[in-house]
Order: C-alpha cells, then structure tokens, then sequence
C-alpha cells in the first residue's frame, strides 16, 4: 500500500508510462540462439563491480612514480580486505573483457548488426576500444616490472603510427620516456576520462538496445518465416535468468579473486633489464606474439609499422562491418562475412595460445 | 531600402557572432590542446658517466646495466675481455635488453631481439643495432660516453 502510495506521488508528478511500458511489454525472443542474450548483460554486471571496487581503490591509491607501488603494497598487506578488493578488481577486469568478447562475437555471428542496428554495432565497438584502454591504462596504475615495460612497449606501438606517431607517443608518456608523469596521465585517464565516456556511450548503447529490442538471427527469422516467433516476457522471465547468471559470475569471480589473489610482483625499476618471460595480459597477447614473429623489414616496410597498420585495420573492419556487409542488411545469407569473423576468432585463438606455449625465445 | 539595411545589420551581427564563436572556440581549444602536450626537457647533457664498478670487478663474458643519464646503458666484458658499452634500449620497441651469458648475446626478453658482442642485430625483430656508446679505463674506472 505504501509502495503504491510512493509510486502515486511520483506519478503525478512524472509520467513513468514509459518505464512501465518496458517492464510490462518488453520480450525476449526464444530459440536456440537466446543463450548469447545474457552475455551483454553480464558484462555491464561485471563493469558495476568494476566501478564499485575503482572507487574504493581510490581512497588508498597514490599516483606517483614514488609512491603507487608502495600504496598498492601497503593496501594489500596492512588494509583490512585490501587484498580482497584489489584482487576482484583485477579478476572481474579480466572477466569483464572475456564476456565483452563473447558478446562481440557471438553478436558479429548472428549478425544482428545489421539493418537497423548498425549503430548499437558501432557503439558497442566503442565500447569494447574503451575497455581495452582501460585495462591497459590501469595495468601501468601498480608501477611494478611487468606494466612498466608493458606500457613502454605499448605505447611505443602507437609511435610507430606513420605521421602522428610521434607526437602520439609523447602525447601518451607525458614525455619521450615511461616516467612518473606518464602514471598521472594514465591515472587521470582510468578514473576520469574512461568513465566518462563509457557512461555517455553505455547509455546511448542500453537506449538503442531498448529501443529496437533483441534481434533474431537470420536463420531463425527465415524458419520461422510464416509464424512468429517465440518469445518470453523480460519480466520477471529474462530478468531472473539474467540474475542466475550474475550470481554465478560472481561466484566465479568471488572464488578466483580469494583462491588465486592478484599479484603485485617487482617494483618498477627503469634501470633493470627486462625480465625474461616477460608478457602483456591475455587479450593483447595475440598482437604482442604476432610483433614477434614480424621481422625486422618487409619488403620497403618496418615490420612493426606492418604489424600496427594491420591490428588498426582489422579494428576499423570490425567498426564498419554493418556498413560493408551489404547482404546481410537486406536480409541475406552473407556467408562470406561469417567466414571473416570465424577467421578473426581463430586468429586471436590460435596467436594467444601460441602466446602461452610456443618457447619464449630461451 | 529599410529591407537592405536590416539585411546589411544582420549580415553585420552574423560575422560578428560567427567570428567571436570562432575566436571563443579557438581561445578554449588552443591551450586545451598546448597543456596536453608535454614541455620538452631539456636534451640530457649528460656526455660521460663514470660507472659504478672497477674494471677487475666484472668477469668476462658477462654484462651489467647502468645509468647513462636518464637512460639505461648496459656494459658488457666479451669472452674474449674487451669493454663494450650500449645504450640498453632495444631498437624494436623501447624494452631494457640484457646480456646472456648462455648465448654470449645481448637479448631482449620483450620480442626475443637477439644482437651480436657489437651491438648488431642479427635476430628477431629489431630494426636496428644497439646504439654504440664508448668505452675509456682510466685507471681503475671506467667511463662511459656518448659514441
């Protein structure tokens, strides 16, 4: 009665129809696809927990060269659940990016950035650039060893960009090296720019989502050509679905994170040679081992301009793809740009575990 | 005549708004853009180093980094016993080499970069040998300058 009560107060004050409209009409198509539904979800689930546990991290965090290794040790040894809160920051960071790449590509397989959903396509795209920056900009936050020559061989990449290169790479250190100043850029980077933009772009994302609703396969939208299409209410049906596997996410985060807690290593040291074994985090392993396969010249090029120029292209295809794929926004089978994007997967697949196994060069 | 003169005020106000938008956008951007870029320091003057460590102090067939400037520089005594000195920075993308006594190489862990006792590339990825830097004993110290 009282809940009504609220509800009737803000109801006359506010026109809520839409929101009830969302709640009451809103359905989720169901056929044998429906399973990569959850994963756009769990994603955004995993990005709270990102926000939460960023933002307490903030209250013991220093950004210096002087000082952050020494912070992060100070939260994880002397901080009560220190420990705890960094760790599900690293492992929920981790698995945030493994759920966005299912969902990336499990949304590029169904296609459903086709007509008219190319710019939910596009600002998920930017989405997932996003979060690639923010892993590798909070991986240099620590100042340990494995981030210090991590963050200089990557941004040592961007100055390899033919033209800009240059100006970009100081642009990305604060200077021509990897110093303190390049920690506050990046810190300032993590915890004010990247939010920013992720919640101007996440919104405009969700906005479209809702708009346009779930998409449907192609191969089931022309199966089931005569009638419709199944489908279950959003709420409560999808939703507590959705929850289950929050809550899994979470154990499985909340088990990795006290099992196996993020370590902290070796300080930074810029007078110390790189270690051996040395190695970015899985979801840029594939480039790294393929700039090292790259020789030093190909043909009239530099290897690692090659390199760079193919990762960016393979990114804008990725962009613009609703744009190229002409016959799948008519409504078509395109199988050419299925087998593109199995190709792209297996190319990560199969350098990320080369990354891991092929002999480190010892 | 009444219709030019309007015509000819607004036209007036137009490139008056139209210019002082511009000069605003300018006035905000431009040293938006300037703060972000970083001030040049001064190139390092350092020309020459003394290192830390006395020539019978380091065996042969072995390598150790210093501090050349803001740089790293690594000092290697080949097998056979010469000095050499380098700058540390590999030539493919910006990683600290290191001496590998099992190879008689300088290998850089990042890329597995492999280059020679003269600072010459002749593995992997680098596009370029080591910058050379030298190498004087004066006494029992060792100086390292600008090649």
């Amino acid at each position: 009665m009282r809940v009504n009560g609220i509800i009737g107060w803000i109801e006359e004050r506010i026109d809520l129809s839409g929101v009830k409209h969302l709640l009451q009409e809103k359905v989720v198509p169901v056929h044998h696809h429906t399973i990569w539904y959850y994963f756009g979800g769990m994603t955004l689930f995993l990005f709270v927990i990102q926000v939460v546990t960023g933002i307490l991290l903030t209250f013991y965090y220093r950004p210096s060269a002087e000082e952050a290794y020494e912070s992060v040790q100070f939260l994880m040894t002397e901080v009560q659940f220190g420990w705890l809160v960094r760790s599900i920051h690293s492992w929920s960071a981790n698995l945030m990016v493994a759920t966005m790449m299912i969902h990336l590509f499990s949304v590029y397989l169904t296609q459903a950035y086709r007509k008219p959903r190319e710019l939910t396509w596009v600002t998920g795209m930017l989405l997932f650039g996003i979060v690639l920056t923010f892993g590798f900009s909070g991986y240099l936050l620590p100042w340990n060893v494995l981030s210090y020559f991590a963050t200089k061989v990557g941004t040592n990449v961007a100055g390899v960009v033919p033209i800009v290169g240059r100006a970009l790479l100081r642009f990305l250190r604060g200077g021509d090296d990897v110093t303190g100043a390049t920690l506050s850029r990046f810190y300032g980077l993590h915890i004010a720019i990247l939010p920013l933009l992720t919640t101007l772009i996440l919104g405009l994302h969700l906005f479209l989502v809702q708009q346009q609703g779930m998409s449907v396969p192609p191969d089931v939208e022309r199966a089931s050509a005569q009638q419709p299409i199944r489908t279950m209410p959003f709420a409560p049906n999808f939703l507590l679905r959705d929850l289950f596997g929050w809550f899994v996410a979470l154990g499985v985060l909340a088990a990795l994170a006290a099992i196996y807690p993020w370590e902290l290593g070796q300080k930074a040291d810029p007078f110390a040679s790189a270690p051996a074994g040395i190695r970015p985090e899985w979801y840029f392993v594939f480039m790294f081992q393929t700039l090292k396969y790259i020789p030093a010249r190909v043909g009239p090029f530099d290897g690692e301009v090659l390199g760079v120029m193919g990762f960016g292209i393979g990114g804008l295809f990725l962009l613009l793809v609703p744009f190229l794929d002409k016959r799948a926004a008519r409504g078509e089978p395109s199988p050419l740009f299925r087998w593109i994007g199995i190709g792209i997967i297996l190319y990560i697949a199969v350098f990320t575990a080369l990354g891991y196994l092929a002999p480190g060069g010892k | 005549m009444l219709e030019e003169r309007v015509d000819q005020g607004r036209r007036l106000v137009n490139m008056f708004l139209g210019t002082s938008l511009g000069a605003m956008f300018l006035s905000v951007f431009y040293p938006l853009v300037k703060y972000l870029i970083p001030p040049k320091l001064g190139e390092p003057t350092t020309i020459s180093v003394t290192v830390p460590w006395k020539p019978a102090e380091l065996k042969a067939n072995s390598g150790r980094i210093f501090r050349f400037g803001s740089r790293p520089g690594l000092l290697i005594k080949t097998p056979a016993g010469d000095l050499k000195a380098f700058s540390a920075i590999c030539t493919h993308l910006d990683c600290t080499v290191q001496y590998r006594e099992d190879r008689q190489a300088i290998w850089c862990a990042c890329h597995n970069g492999v280059y020679d006792l003269n600072g010459k590339n002749i593995s992997g990825p680098p596009p370029r040998p080591l910058d050379p830097l030298q190498v004087k004993v004066r006494g029992d110290q060792i100086v390292v300058m600008k090649g």
